[in-house]
């Protein structure tokens, strides 16, 4: 019988050297759950993907994934485990010397041993899902920033992942993209039955989209809830990232010296 | 790129480095000398060796038949103790002699080899007896100009 | 951090680095040709880089190799012809090329070349976070992308250098016999007999083998280890240039005077 949470996160914190990235964090995130990761730059949020996907090591705590100690996992566990995830990178990173469909096919020809028959019928239905089936053909140069993310898309859900992960999918796209982009979330997480994991600051499009959101501010896990809770909470930090205040905890002016002194006014 | 004119291309590249090594080592290079054979090995004394080198051509006829494979001092004869490769083919009696010639004027020396009478043949690690050390050009002017000095003196 | 200026400290810093990442760079490269499982599993990897290593360089080789050959005639024949040696042109000119300049003038373009297109390749690749996408499908970046272009530079290399050479004595032969008037029998004949299959020939490939491996390897290396952005990849490039033709003509010093010690 599998545990609910499909990821577990205890007590985890990393550090680039003396510089602490992330501290103290605790998440579990059920299976089937859509959850989204905010925060402002720097916060923490794409470090943590990369620990949940193996790619960093936690120094101290459990990064837990579908049952499995991934800061344990040698190279060939990880690399199992990777089959199961797909990920979707910030600016698609296709593969840019392969057309979309070779993009796309590229994990059943490294990972399985279908016959190209197959494999053209399943890229075409992953293409026809994300609704690009129709450019197949094309190389990657010659999509625009919405098509060339769907076909990263298409190509993240090649295996049939059981989580999915998505690095900032909204960051640069246009309305129409962009409202795409959370429809494809939502309806390939029910889909496939999938978890799904999304990093983002873009606040509407994320709460629309998502079940739960955690909020990380320096690092630390500062709030999380649903949607309604994130909107409706009275904590300063979440309500200046939420509202789009100027000025806040996070303030607008960069730290330096008073205005007064640089000014040379005062005595 | 299509599969197939890739792979035609990669091919006549591929092919072409080929041919153009074995232009050079056919029409360019000198494939026939160079251990090709077995050989067998006799030595020679010289006086001067002059600017002989190893792996210089050891030519009978002017035909290539091996090379100066070592060249060293002997200290107790001081002369110099030279070791021949030579092409098992060719087999030279045992009066034969090694001269230290020039090719050309100026060009680069090598040894020279006459066969002599004898029927019976030289084998592996026998010496050359007959020798003739190369000719130092210092010497041949000053016997020159001292053959010169005689005339002049007989003449007087 | 210690400031790096033109201080002893400064320099112990930046010897300890370039140290450091010399060591960095070893890793890279051992590993890279252990994990040439793939290449070896499926050859048409390496075939489509040869392509673009190997096949997209033919152009610069054999005009920079007819062109190097027709200067050698020219001034072998100028030089030559104060000795009266006008004959043995075919032996200056072969034995240029064959011995240094078919390997050290090939593998110099081929490092400009191919060997900064690698790395420009594999850096955009790096900073577009294409080799971060790989892994996380389960792919060794190192052996799907960094091996075939190895295995593709080292065997382009020696092929390049004797078409170079090749080239080059046709430019030679264009030039002193067709041009000048040497003679032809005299051309051909005294080559032969003076360029050696073993010491000459075979010595120029080993050079150029040695040589693809240096500059695949550095061009390889600055590639993988770019900083992601646009700045971090032109330097790499020129980098690679840089060092792969340093290291050349280092390499070339010390093969030389081992290979030929005792002429």
């Amino acid at each position: 019988m599998p545990d609910k949470n499909i990821i577990e996160i205890k007590d985890v914190s990393y550090a680039y050297g003396t510089r602490p990235i992330l501290t103290g964090i605790n998440m579990n995130i059920p299976r089937g759950a859509t959850v989204a990761i905010m925060g402002i730059s720097g916060s923490g949020k794409t470090t943590l993907l990369r620990l949940i996907a193996g790619v960093m090591k936690a120094r101290q705590g459990e990064v837990n994934v579908d049952g499995q100690r991934v800061n344990n996992l040698d190279s060939a566990g990880i690399y199992r485990l990777r089959r199961r995830l797909g990920m979707m990178f910030q600016f698609g990173a296709l593969f840019t010397d392969l057309s979309v469909f070779d993009n796309v096919a590229f994990q059943m020809r490294e990972h399985t041993d279908l016959s190209e028959a197959m494999i053209r019928d399943l890229v075409l239905m992953k293409l026809h899902a994300v609704g690009l089936r129709g450019a197949h053909r094309l190389m990657p140069a010659e999509l625009s920033g919405g098509m060339a993310r769907r076909v990263a898309l298409a190509r993240a859900i090649a295996l049939d992942p059981m989580l999915m992960l998505y690095d900032e999918p909204f960051t640069g796209l246009d309305p129409i993209a962009m409202g795409i982009i959370s429809n494809l979330i939502k309806e390939l997480n029910a889909a496939l039955g999938a978890t799904s994991i999304v990093v983002t600051h873009d606040v509407q499009e994320a709460l629309a989209v998502v079940d739960y959101v955690y909020y990380l501010s320096g690092g630390k896990m500062v709030a999380h809830g649903t949607p309604a809770d994130i909107r409706n909470s009275s904590d300063p930090v979440v309500r200046q990232f939420v509202y789009g205040e100027i000025d806040g905890p996070v303030p607008y002016q960069y730290p330096g010296r008073k205005l007064a002194d640089d000014m040379r006014l005062g005595a | 790129m299509q599969r197939s004119t890739l792979d035609l291309w990669v091919g006549l590249f591929v092919m072409a480095g080929i041919g153009a090594l074995l232009v050079l080592a056919m029409k360019v290079g000198n494939m026939s000398a160079g251990g090709n054979g077995a050989s067998y090995q006799l030595v020679a004394q010289f006086e001067n060796i002059g600017g002989l080198k190893p792996r210089a051509p050891v030519k009978s006829a002017g035909v290539v038949v091996g090379r100066v494979s070592a060249i060293q001092f002997d200290n107790e004869k001081f002369t110099a103790r030279v070791t021949l490769n030579i092409d098992q083919q060719y087999k030279f009696p045992k009066d034969s002699s090694a001269s230290i010639l020039t090719s050309g004027l100026l060009g680069e020396q090598y040894i020279g080899l006459e066969g002599g009478g004898d029927p019976a043949n030289l084998n592996t690690g026998d010496r050359i007896k007959q020798t003739q050390s190369a000719v130092v050009l210092e010497k041949l002017i000053g016997q020159f100009l001292y053959s010169k000095a005689a005339d002049g003196a007989d003449k007087k | 951090m210690i400031h790096k200026g033109l201080s002893i400290r400064g320099i112990g810093a930046r010897t300890i680095d370039s140290v450091l990442r010399l060591g960095y760079a070893a890793r890279f490269i051992a590993r890279t040709v252990m994990s040439s499982g793939t290449s070896l599993r499926r050859p048409r990897l390496v075939i489509r880089e040869l392509y673009f290593t190997g096949v997209l360089s033919l152009i610069i080789i054999l005009v920079s190799g007819l062109f190097v050959g027709m200067v050698l005639g020219f001034q072998g024949y100028h030089t030559l012809q104060t000795y009266g040696s006008e004959s043995a042109l075919g032996v200056l000119v072969a034995l240029s090329l064959v011995r240094e300049l078919g390997p050290v003038v090939s593998a110099l373009l081929f490092a400009s070349r191919a060997g900064s297109a690698m790395t420009a390749e594999i850096g955009l690749m790096k900073a577009t976070e294409q080799l971060s996408a790989m892994e996380m499908m389960a792919v060794d970046p190192i052996s799907r992308v960094v091996a075939p272009r190895f295995w593709a530079g080292v065997i382009a290399m020696p092929l390049l250098a004797a078409m170079f050479s090749a080239m080059g004595i046709f430019g030679g032969y264009l030039v002193g016999v067709v041009l000048i008037g040497v003679d032809e029998g005299s051309f051909w004949s005294q080559m032969q007999s003076a360029v050696d299959f073993r010491n000459d020939i075979m010595n120029g490939v080993i050079k150029s083998a040695v040589f693809g491996f240096a500059v695949t390897w550095i061009s390889l290396f600055e590639g993988y280890d770019a900083p992601p952005t646009a700045e971090g990849v032109s330097g790499a490039t020129t980098r690679t240039v840089v060092t792969s033709s340093l290291a050349i003509l280092a390499l070339d010093f010390l093969l030389t005077a081992f290979m030929f010690r005792g002429l």
